[in-house]
C-alpha cells in the first residue's frame, strides 16, 4: 500500500485542552469523522443499543463497526450497572477512576470520578485520588481497591495474590474482587479507545 | 445446568471447569456472554474488508505479547501463526523486542507535566517494513502506542495510519481491537490470580 494517498485527514479542533484531572464536565472531540447521522441503518442502531446515542460524536464514530460497539456497550453496562449483588456501584466507579488516573485518560477519569463521588458521598476522597494519584490515602478498603486497579492497569500486569489478600482482608468476597477486576480491566479498554480516536476538552469553567 | 461450557476467558484464565471462579463468572451472564461476543465481533467479524482477519490476528499477537508473556499472548500468537506463520514470526520478534513497562508518556495537560514519564518506544525497522508492509507496520506502531503510552495518542498517530492506507472504519476497528485486548488480557490475568488463591474443593475419594 506504499504510496497510497487519501483525502481523508484527521479533524482539527481549537477547543482548549484540560490542564489536569478534574471532576468537572470534561468534553471530548473526535479526530475522525463520525458516521453521518442521516445514513444510520438498523444495523447501526443495533450497535448503538440506545437510540439517543446517535446524537453523540463518540458513539457515531464507534458505530462504524456496529458489532463490536454493541458488545462493548452491553458488557460496559453490566459491569457498572448490574449491582443486584457484588461490589457497590461507588467502588466499581472508583476502580474505573483509578485505572483512568494511571493511564492518563482525563476524560474517563472525570466521568467516573463524578460517579464515584456521587454514589459514595465522599467527593473529598475522590478528589484526593485525582489530585495525588494512586498513592493517595483513602482508607484501607479504598486503598486496596485502588492498588489492585493500578496493578491490573500496569504493563506488565502486576496484579498478584498480595492484592487479592489485601482485598479479602478489607472485607471483599470473591464476587466483589471479580467486580474490581472487571471494572479496572474494562477501563483499560475504554481509556485506550477514548484516547485513540479523539481528545478531551477543558470544562467550561476552566476557560471562562 | 449440569455441564459448564468453557469460553475463551475461562481457558485463558485457566479456570477449573467446575471450580468456584468458573461458577462465579456465571453469576454475571451478560458480562460473560458479551465479553465473548466482543471477542467474536473482532476476530470472527461479519465484515473484514477494511481490516482483514489475518491482519487482526497479527496485531492481536503483537499487542498481547507487548503487554505480557502469558496465556493470552500465547493464544493470539497461536492464532496468528496458524493464519500466516511467516508474518507471525516477524511480528513475534517485533513484539518481544519492544515489550516494555507502562503506562508511560508525556502529558499534554499542563498541570500534569510533572507526572510525565518515559520508556521504550517502538518504531518498526526496515526489515519489519519489508516483511510486513507499511500498512501492517503502521498498525503495530499504533498498537504499541495504545498499549504502553495511551496518553500520548493523538491526531498525528491517526494521520500516520491514514497515510499508510487505513480507512476511518478500519482505524475504528483497529482501536477497538487493541483496546479490547487490553481488557480481555487483564480479566484473564486477574481471574487467574483469583483462581490460584481460592482453595480447591475437597477431592471426593473415588
Amino acid at each position: 500500500m506504499t504510496g497510497t494517498t487519501t483525502d481523508v485527514r484527521t479533524l482539527v479542533h481549537d477547543a482548549p485542552h484540560p490542564h489536569a484531572f478534574t471532576r468537572a464536565e470534561v468534553g471530548w472531540v473526535p479526530w475522525l469523522e463520525p458516521f453521518p447521522a442521516d445514513e444510520l441503518t438498523e444495523r447501526h442502531y443495533d450497535g448503538l443499543v440506545d437510540r439517543p446515542r446517535a446524537s453523540s460524536d463518540y458513539f457515531r464514530l464507534l458505530v462504524r463497526d456496529p458489532e463490536i460497539l454493541r458488545a462493548r456497550t452491553l458488557v460496559d453496562k453490566d459491569i457498572f450497572y448490574n449491582v443486584g449483588e457484588g461490589l457497590p456501584r461507588a467502588e466499581r466507579e472508583l476502580a474505573a477512576a483509578a485505572a483512568s488516573r494511571v493511564n492518563g485518560c482525563v476524560f474517563c477519569a472525570s466521568v467516573h470520578a463524578r460517579f464515584a463521588a456521587h454514589y459514595s458521598k465522599r467527593a473529598d476522597l475522590v478528589d484526593l485520588l485525582l489530585d495525588e494519584g494512586i498513592s493517595a490515602e483513602l482508607g484501607e478498603r479504598w486503598d486496596a481497591i485502588v492498588a489492585a486497579s493500578a496493578a491490573l492497569t500496569a504493563t506488565p500486569i502486576a496484579f498478584d495474590a498480595v492484592h487479592v489478600q489485601r482485598l479479602r482482608d478489607a472485607g471483599l468476597d470473591d464476587l466483589e474482587i471479580s467486580d474490581v477486576i472487571h471494572a479496572a480491566a474494562f477501563f483499560n479498554w475504554a481509556n485506550r479507545l477514548m484516547l485513540s480516536i479523539g481528545r478531551p476538552v477543558a470544562p467550561a469553567a476552566e476557560t471562562s | 445446568m449440569t455441564t459448564l461450557t468453557s469460553d475463551t476467558v475461562d481457558r485463558l484464565a485457566g479456570l477449573r471447569p467446575d471450580g468456584d471462579i468458573a461458577h462465579l463468572r456465571r453469576r454475571r451472564p451478560v458480562t460473560r456472554a458479551q465479553l465473548q461476543a466482543s471477542s467474536d465481533a473482532l476476530i470472527a467479524p461479519l465484515d473484514d474488508r477494511e481490516f482483514p482477519l489475518v491482519e487482526r490476528l497479527l496485531v492481536a499477537a503483537f499487542a498481547t505479547r507487548v503487554t505480557a508473556d502469558d496465556a493470552t499472548a500465547a493464544h493470539y500468537a497461536g492464532l496468528a501463526s496458524a493464519a500466516d506463520a511467516a508474518r507471525a514470526e516477524v511480528v513475534a520478534g517485533e513484539a518481544s523486542a519492544s515489550a516494555t513497562a507502562g503506562p508511560f508518556g508525556t502529558y499534554v495537560e499542563a498541570g500534569l507535566r510533572d507526572e510525565s514519564t518515559d520508556g521504550r518506544r517502538y518504531e518498526p525497522g526496515l526489515a519489519a517494513r519489508d516483511a510486513l508492509g507499511e500498512r501492517l507496520t503502521a498498525a503495530l506502531a499504533h498498537a504499541h502506542l495504545l498499549t504502553v503510552r495511551p496518553r500520548e495518542a493523538g491526531s498525528a498517530a491517526l494521520d500516520r495510519l491514514l497515510d499508510a492506507g487505513w480507512s476511518v472504519d478500519g482505524i475504528v476497528t483497529l482501536s477497538q481491537l487493541v483496546s479490547f485486548l487490553a481488557f480481555q488480557q487483564r480479566v484473564a490475568a486477574g481471574l487467574r490470580v483469583l483462581e490460584l488463591t481460592t482453595p480447591a474443593l475437597e477431592e471426593v475419594p473415588a
